[in-house]
């Protein structure tokens, strides 16, 4: 049961991580609560869904062309809708409350409420210990982390990195020190969304696709950021093994109880907050960062 | 002698061009129309099954002239509302007042969710409109007809059959493939995993499946309880894989039941599905599943190649040839338009609820799942409640075989031992899962 809990909590926590990493990003460097986040990951899956099963694309070529797509719109919502707004917190959350529900109201015109499915990139699955585990989902637990890899990479060692760790650390100081921070709030708000768009697209083969699939990974992924500590990169990763870990001990402790498993994980949210506000690596007040 | 010529002259012109122009601007003679209003999900599957279903029914009524309402024929009118009920009830209730208050129409079909079937129950009958639910399948939808028959007795249940039948259905469907995986793979005793989603409508039947698995000879070896909305059940299907279950009775209604079939046989878990599964009773579960969902069974209404009676295969050929699919049994709109409601306004000859009430509640006819007729209670209360069993409705077991919707059940059933045996005509044998085969084979 343990190596269960391990591999099911393993891949759980990689999903919730992707996209709770690309939502800490843009609210860390422009302080955006992008209530859209996983409805830009819902809508990449209908892209491969109909690049798939509509256009006859091959899977793979599916993915690539919804992850820039999803960029792309991504970086024209926030554009056109986010930017102008920028400066006042609350019409940024509405806007992209509101922006998620077009969204979905959208994709149910197109594709009506009907749940449909993409094909998985490698069929089948393999056995450790005894224990059944799907390629797609090995494919999803290393995409994850070559993801976040690549991420860090961009972060840590790329000019473009350090603007965006600079306007993440004093966005005023940033740009007095020339560093032009719309620039860089416009294409982190595009990392964010590719991050979005790339978690649905390898996840979506073990799901199924609805207008309203976007819902719960939104309520995961915000309970992995407060947890980990809100614009906390670290906080964010660490936090979605551990949601991930605490539903799979749920489902294989008590299996009656199986549905309680996104109760268990907000529960461990609200004690750590109640033990430490800021979250596990979140500061205590503003003015430190 | 002249003048009054010419005025007369002038005078006939100007009447025949007034009554010219009256005569050509006219408005166009009311055909008067029974107006049905049907509501559900519009864009869910079961809200175009409503649809689709009243369209068919119109349209054939229509075709054929209409309805005899007394001296005059009438055309059916159908008026379409969302119910939009599976993310918000209140869209639900005010699609139900619109098209009472503001289309008003005569009569209403669908509603799909107990939860919103129940409130949309109650603003239907408060303005005394005849409501046949073609979908939820709560008791208590009728047990109001037979507790407030005054109130209630507007409301009749169209498709399906009541939660208690649907259970005993289910129960049978279970016995039956028990009785096959234990001669054909010589297991002794049958382990059973209950798999049902946590919603208010599979409590009851946990709770009956809990008591009547070991009654029936069979080892209950746990219950699974995912969310209705769940997408990833690996999890679960590993910890019932350890469970060492020969079968999975699912009880499933929602989304989840796609993963779970698809997880399950991509996974090749040693333990065959069966049960409710409403996401295996559409055609497109073998596309949701990537063709994963293979071997599930599950209670069904309708299936291509089977026939009830001779009502079936016009109904069901139609409907694939019209809208490409096989009816769902939300379809049944269809049946509660064309064989409820239009012979009950031609006998009764009026459009007035209460008329049409006191005919229907009584009679007995032929639809394309079977026969109905309406149930009362122990005290001899109408309950427009639908009658289940040989001879009545039954519904079908259901298999996905090679891509395929198959019947294998009834198959020489017998409701009681002496009761004659029923098999509609295209059942075909059940099949266990090649891998199940070899997981458990001697």
């Amino acid at each position: 049961m343990a190596l269960d809990i391990i591999i099911s909590g393993l891949i759980s926590g990689s999903v919730y991580a992707l996209l709770a990493i690309g939502f800490s990003l843009i609210f860390g460097v422009a302080r955006i609560v992008n209530i859209a986040h996983t409805a830009f990951y819902m809508v990449a899956g209908y892209c491969i869904y109909f690049a798939t099963h509509e256009m006859g694309f091959h899977p793979l070529w599916g993915m690539v062309a919804a992850v820039i797509l999803v960029t792309l719109l991504g970086m024209v919502a926030y554009k056109f809708l986010i930017n102008p707004i920028r400066e006042h917190e609350g019409a940024v959350l509405i806007a992209t409350i509101a922006l998620a529900m077009a969204l979905q109201e959208i994709m149910t015109l197109i594709f009506t409420g009907t749940y449909l499915s993409v094909p998985s990139l490698i069929k089948g699955y393999f056995l450790i210990l005894d224990v059944k585990v799907f390629y797609q989902q090995l494919l999803t637990f290393f995409a994850a982390l070559i993801a976040l890899g690549v991420l860090w990479a961009l972060l840590m060692k790329t000019r473009l990195g350090l603007a965006i760790r600079s306007t993440a650390q004093d966005r005023e100081v940033a740009n007095l020190m020339g560093i032009n921070e719309a620039r860089v709030a416009m294409i982190t708000m595009g990392i964010s969304v590719g991050l979005a768009s790339f978690t649905g697209a390898i996840v979506v083969p073990l799901t199924i696709l609805d207008p309203l699939m976007w819902m719960h990974p939104l309520i995961m992924m915000m309970a992995v950021v407060v947890l980990g500590g809100l614009g906390s990169l670290k906080g964010s990763f660490i936090g979605a093994y551990i949601l991930g870990f605490a539903e799979a001990i749920v489902v294989f402790a008590i299996p009656a109880g199986a549905f309680l498993k996104g109760s268990v994980a907000l529960s461990i949210m609200i004690l750590v907050l109640i033990i430490r506000p800021e979250g596990l690596f979140g500061v205590t007040f503003e003015e430190e960062r | 002698m002249k003048k009054p010529l010419v005025s007369i002259i002038v005078i006939v012109i100007v009447i025949v061009g007034v009554a010219l122009i009256y005569y050509a601007t006219r408005p166009p003679e009311v055909v008067p129309t029974i107006k049905i209003g049907v509501i559900g999900p519009m864009q869910y599957v079961q809200g175009i099954g409503h649809w689709n279903g009243a369209t068919m029914a119109a349209d054939e009524i229509n075709a054929a002239g209409g309805i005899q309402v007394g001296e005059k024929k009438m055309n059916i009118e159908l008026v379409q509302a969302d119910s939009n009920e599976f993310i918000n009830i209140t869209d639900a209730t005010n699609a139900m007042e619109r098209l009472i208050t503001n289309d008003k129409v005569d009569f209403i079909v669908g509603g799909f969710r107990t939860e919103a079937v129940l409130p949309m129950q109650d603003i239907a009958m408060e303005n005394k409109k005849i409501f046949i639910g073609v979908g939820a399948a709560h008791n208590e939808l009728c047990l109001r007809v037979a507790k407030d028959y005054d109130t209630y007795k507007y409301f009749f249940r169209g498709s399906p059959f009541n939660s208690s039948f649907l259970g005993r259905t289910s129960f049978i469907h279970l016995g039956t493939v028990a009785a096959i995986m234990k001669m054909t793979l010589n297991i002794p005793k049958i382990k059973v995993a209950i798999a049902a989603e946590k919603a208010m409508w599979t409590e009851p039947m946990i709770e009956a499946a809990e008591g009547v698995i070991p009654k029936m000879g069979m080892e209950l070896v746990g219950v699974w309880r995912p969310s209705p909305i769940a997408t990833d059940v690996t999890a679960e299907l590993s910890a019932i894989q350890r469970s060492g279950a020969h079968i999975i009775f699912t009880v499933f209604s929602s989304s989840v039941g796609i993963p779970f079939a698809r997880q399950a046989g991509e996974l090749k878990i040693s333990a065959v599905q069966v049960g409710i599964n409403v996401e295996a009773q559409k055609d497109g579960f073998s596309q949701a599943t990537q063709e994963m969902g293979n071997y599930v069974a599950t209670l069904n209404t309708y299936c291509r190649s089977v026939e009830y009676n001779e009502l079936t295969k016009p109904f069901v050929d139609g409907y694939v040839e019209r809208f490409g699919e096989t009816p769902t049994y939300t379809a049944d709109t269809y049946t509660a338009i064309k064989y409820a409601l239009a012979p009950t306004i031609e006998k009764a000859g009026t459009l007035d609820a209460d008329a049409l009430v006191a005919i229907l509640e009584n009679a007995s006819y032929m639809v394309p799942s079977g026969k109905v007729e309406y149930l009362k209670d122990a005290e001899g209360n109408h309950l427009h409640e639908l009658r289940w069993g040989p001879g009545y409705l039954t519904s079908l077991g259901v298999q996905w075989q090679d891509g395929e919707l198959k019947s294998f059940w009834p198959n020489k059933w017998k409701a009681v031992p002496e009761a004659p045996e029923v098999t509609y005509k295209g059942i075909v044998p059940y099949k266990i899962p090649p891998w199940v085969v070899d997981a458990y084979k001697q």
